[in-house]
C-alpha cells in the first residue's frame, strides 16, 4: 500500500528537486524598522522587554564566562552568540509549561524561562548546588520545574526523543507541546531523519527548530549538504516548514506561534529553519580563524539580532540608553558575584559517584564506593575535593541518601 | 492455572501492564494490528486501541529514541525490537540516553518507565543476524537493567516486573523457546524479582550457571552428569545487569566447582564477568578452574549451527572435566 497517488507517464523525467524555492519569513530590518508591509507580531511591552533582557543577559553571560574560560576558572564554555533571537524569540513564542529539548547552545531559552545566574553558575562549576551534581561538563543544563531537559552531549538524540515526549502530550491531552534544537550540522545524524519521519506518522505535536548557523565546528554549511538548506526535507516527511530569518526575533516569535499553535491545535509537527549565524567559536576549544574569514564574521556582526531588537524597542519608545546602561551594569555585576560565590562552593558529596545510575545503588555500587572511601583516607591529599569535605562533615554520606538537590 | 508457552506468557503480561496502567504503550515494528513477527502483541492493539499499541517506522534508533522521550515524559513505553541482532542501530540511544538520563540529570528527569523488548538466541536457523546474543555489549552499560527469563512463568513474572521497575530494562527473550516451551503459568497479576537468580536445583559437586533457552541445555547436562554420579547445582542468573553475586558465590562456595554457559561469543561474553568476581569471592574454595562453555568466537554460523552452540554434550563433557581436574 502506497500513501501516495501517482500518474503513470511515459518518458523517464527525473525530477531535480528545486521545483520548490523555500523563501525567509523576515519582518524586522537591522535598522529597526519593519520591512514594508510587515506588521509586527502581537507582542506586548512586558513580554518585549523579557525577551530582551533574556538576549542581554545570555550575550553578558557568554563574555563573561569565556573570559572565565580564559582565565582557568572554568573547564570548557559555549557561547550563544549572534543567535540569541533564534533561541529566545522562539522560547517566548511557547507555553512556559512547553518541553524544551536543546542540543546545547540554546541557554537563552532557558534564561527566559527564568533559570537565575546563579542556577547557571553552580551548573558550569559542577558544585554541590549543581541539580546535575556535578557530573556533566559546564553549560549542560537542565530544569525539571522549567520544563528544560537536561543537555546530552551526543548530537541529534534529543530530536527522536522531543517526537516521543510529544506524543505522550498528546495521549495526555493537557495542550502542551515539544520543541527540540538543533544545528543544521546534527541535522545530518539519522536521529534526525528518524524524528521528522515518526512525527508526521503519528502526528504528533512537535517543534522541530534547526539553528542553520552555518557551521559544524568547522565544516561549512556547503559542506554538510548539497540541498537549499535543511528545510527542504520536510516536504519528504509531509510536514509544514518554514524558513525565518533568525536574527530577527520578531519573525522568529511569530512562525513559533503559528508552529505553535499548528502542533498543539491540529497535532501538526512543523520544521522551523532559522538562518543565522554562529559569531563566536564552537566552544571554547575552537579557533574560528583555521576555517573562515573575519570579513565573514564582520558581515554578520553588522546583522547582530540583540541590536536589531534593541533599535526596534526604542522606536516603540519602550526603551532608553538610560535603561541599557542600567541592564548592562546590573547583568555585569550580577555574573561576576555569583560567578565568584559559585566557584568557592564545595563540590558534590562522594556518594554522588553512584547515586542515580538506577533509582537505588546496587549492592556493587555500594561496595565500589566503601572500597573507594577507604583508599581515599589512605591517600586524602590526592583526592582534595571529597578528602577536604569528609574532614569537614565526618563523613561522606550514606548511600542512596537524598540530598535534596534534584527537586522535581 | 493455564498451560501456556513462553509468547502467550509474554502476551499475557503485556495485556495485564496495560489493563492496569493507562500509561503502558506497547509499539514497535509490525506490534500494531499484525501483532507483531512472533505475535507477542496479539490482539493488543484491538484491545487498548491504536494509540497505545502500534507499529512504528522501520528504524530502531527512532524506535528507541521515541520511547525515550515518552518514558522522559512519564509514560511506560514497552517497546520492540523484532530481533536483538537489529538493536545495533538504537545502540547510542540505549547506551548513551536510556543509561544515563538519570544521572545525568541529577536525577530531574529519567526513563525509568521504559522497557525494551527483544528475542535473541540461536537454535532457529537464523544464521548470522536472527541469533544472536548481545547481552554482554550492555551489561557494559550501567544505568541499564539487562534480564533474561528462562520459561514461560518467568518470562511473565519477569516482564511485568521489568515494566514496572523505576529503571530502564533490556529484556531479552529466548526466542527459540516461544513455542517450544509450555509450562503452567498463573493467570495473575505477579511479578518476579530483577537482579536476583535463582537455584532451581540443589546439588553439591559443581554449579552450573546460565540464563534463558542455555537453562534447558544445562539441565539436560546436569542430568547426563547425575547418571555419572556427579551432584550438579543448577542457577538461573535471570538478570545480567545488576547480577546476584551472592546467590552465584554461596553456591560455588558450597560445591567448589563452576561452570558457566552461553550461546554468545567467548571472548568478552558474560562468564567471564562471572568468572573473575567469583574467583576473587570464592579463590581458596575452588577445586577447579572456572569452566566457559560458550560460542566460539565467530560470527553466528548458519549450516553448521549445531557444531557452534554450547549443547549439553559438550556441556557434560566440560562438567567431568572440571570434577577431574
Amino acid at each position: 500500500m502506497t500513501t501516495t497517488t501517482s500518474s503513470l507517464v511515459h518518458s523517464p523525467a527525473f525530477l531535480k528537486g528545486d521545483e520548490f524555492s523555500i523563501d525567509t519569513f523576515a519582518l524586522l530590518k537591522q535598522d529597526g524598522s519593519l520591512f514594508e508591509g510587515a506588521a509586527p507580531p502581537d507582542l506586548d511591552r512586558d513580554k518585549a522587554l523579557r525577551i530582551y533582557h533574556a538576549m542581554v543577559f545570555t550575550r553578558v553571560l557568554d563574555e563573561r564566562m569565556l573570559a572565565a574560560q580564559r582565565q582557568g576558572r572554568l573547564s570548557f564554555y559555549m557561547q550563544c552568540t549572534g543567535e540569541e533571537a533564534a533561541v529566545i524569540g522562539s522560547a517566548a513564542a511557547l507555553d512556559d509549561e512547553d518541553m524544551i529539548m536543546a542540543q546545547y547552545r540554546e541557554q537563552g531559552a532557558l534564561a527566559y524561562r527564568g533559570f537565575s545566574c546563579d542556577e547557571f553558575m553552580n551548573q558550569m562549576f559542577g558544585n554541590e548546588r549543581d541539580y546535575g551534581k556535578g557530573r556533566q561538563m559546564p553549560i549542560h543544563y537542565g530544569s525539571a520545574k522549567l520544563n528544560y531537559m537536561t543537555i546530552s552531549s551526543p548530537l541529534a538524540t534529543q530530536i527522536p526523543q522531543a517526537t516521543g515526549y510529544a506524543y505522550g502530550q498528546k495521549l495526555a491531552g493537557d495542550g502542551h507541546c515539544t520543541i527540540t534544537y538543533f544545528g543544521e550540522g546534527a541535522a545530518s545524524e539519522g536521529d534526525f531523519h528518524a524524528a521528522l519521519n515518526m512525527a508526521t506518522v503519528h502526528k504528533v505535536p512537535v517543534i522541530f527548530f534547526c539553528r542553520n548557523n552555518g557551521y559544524a565546528i568547522s565544516t561549512p554549511a556547503v559542506e554538510q549538504f548539497a540541498a537549499d538548506g535543511v528545510a527542504p526535507r520536510a516536504f519528504g516527511y509531509k510536514m509544514r516548514v518554514i524558513r525565518v530569518d533568525g536574527n530577527d526575533v520578531l519573525a522568529v516569535y511569530q512562525a513559533t506561534m503559528e508552529a505553535r499553535r499548528l502542533a498543539v491545535e491540529h497535532n501538526q509537527p512543523v520544521l522551523i529553519e532559522a538562518m543565522t549565524y554562529r559569531l563566536a567559536a564552537h566552544s571554547s576549544s575552537d579557533d574560528p580563524s583555521g576555517y573562515r574569514s573575519k570579513k565573514e564574521e564582520e558581515a554578520w556582526r553588522e546583522k547582530d539580532p540583540i541590536l536589531r531588537l534593541r533599535r526596534w524597542l526604542e522606536s516603540c519608545d519602550w526603551w532608553s540608553d538610560e535603561e541599557e546602561k542600567a541592564l548592562q551594569e546590573r547583568l555585569r555585576r550580577e555574573v561576576l558575584e555569583t560567578m565568584k560565590a559559585a566557584q568557592k562552593r564545595p563540590a558534590p558529596p562522594l556518594d554522588s559517584l553512584v547515586t542515580d545510575v538506577y533509582d537505588t545503588p546496587t549492592p556493587q555500587l555500594n561496595e565500589q564506593l566503601a572500597k573507594l572511601e577507604a583508599h581515599i583516607r589512605l591517600y586524602p591529599e590526592a583526592y582534595p575535593k571529597s578528602a577536604s569535605r569528609r574532614s569537614a562533615e565526618g563523613s561522606a554520606g550514606a548511600p542512596g541518601a537524598e540530598n535534596g538537590q534534584g527537586g522535581r | 492455572m493455564a498451560n501456556l508457552n513462553l509468547l502467550q506468557a509474554i502476551n499475557q503480561a503485556l495485556d495485564i501492564a496495560m489493563a492496569a496502567d493507562e500509561r503502558v504503550l506497547c509499539f514497535g515494528e509490525d506490534v500494531g494490528g499484525f501483532g507483531g513477527v512472533f505475535r507477542a502483541t496479539s490482539h493488543l492493539q484491538e484491545k487498548y486501541g491504536k494509540a497505545r499499541c502500534f507499529n512504528t517506522p522501520l528504524v530502531e534508533q527512532g524506535i528507541i529514541g521515541f520511547a525515550n522521550g515518552l518514558a522522559a515524559q512519564g509514560s511506560t513505553p514497552v517497546a520492540e525490537i523484532q530481533f536483538a541482532d537489529y538493536i545495533f542501530p538504537a545502540f547510542d540511544q540505549i547506551v548513551n540516553e536510556s543509561a544515563k538520563f538519570r544521572y545525568r540529570s541529577g536525577d530531574l528527569f529519567n526513563v525509568g518507565g521504559l522497557t525494551i523488548r527483544t528475542p535473541y538466541g540461536g537454535g532457529i536457523a537464523g544464521g548470522l543476524y536472527h541469533s544472536q546474543s548481545p547481552e554482554a555489549y550492555f551489561a557494559h552499560t550501567p544505568g541499564l537493567k539487562v534480564v533474561v527469563p528462562r520459561n514461560p512463568h518467568q518470562a511473565k513474572g519477569l516482564l511485568l516486573a521489568a515494566i514496572r521497575d523505576p529503571n530502564p530494562v533490556l529484556f531479552f527473550e529466548p526466542k527459540r523457546l516461544y513455542r517450544a516451551s509450555t509450562g503452567e503459568v498463573p493467570e495473575s497479576d505477579y511479578q518476579l524479582p530483577l537482579g536476583e537468580a535463582e537455584v532451581i536445583k540443589e546439588g553439591s559437586d559443581i554449579t552450573l550457571l546460565a540464563w534463558g533457552a542455555q537453562m534447558e541445555v544445562i539441565e539436560e547436562a546436569a542430568e547426563l552428569a547425575e547418571k555419572e554420579g556427579i551432584s550438579c547445582e543448577v542457577v538461573d542468573l535471570r538478570s545480567i545487569l545488576p547480577w546476584d553475586v551472592e546467590t552465584v558465590a554461596n553456591s560455588v562456595l558450597k560445591t567448589g566447582r563452576l561452570l558457566i554457559s552461553h550461546e554468545a561469543p567467548l571472548t568478552g561474553g558474560f562468564a567471564g564477568e562471572i568468572a573473575a568476581t567469583i574467583q576473587e569471592r570464592c579463590f581458596l574454595y575452588l577445586e577447579s578452574p572456572i569452566s566457559r562453555v560458550t560460542g566460539l568466537d565467530t560470527p553466528f554460523p548458519l549450516t553448521l549451527e549445531k557444531e557452534y552452540l554450547p549443547d549439553r554434550l559438550k556441556v557434560f563433557e566440560a562438567i567431568k572435566a572440571s570434577v577431574a581436574y
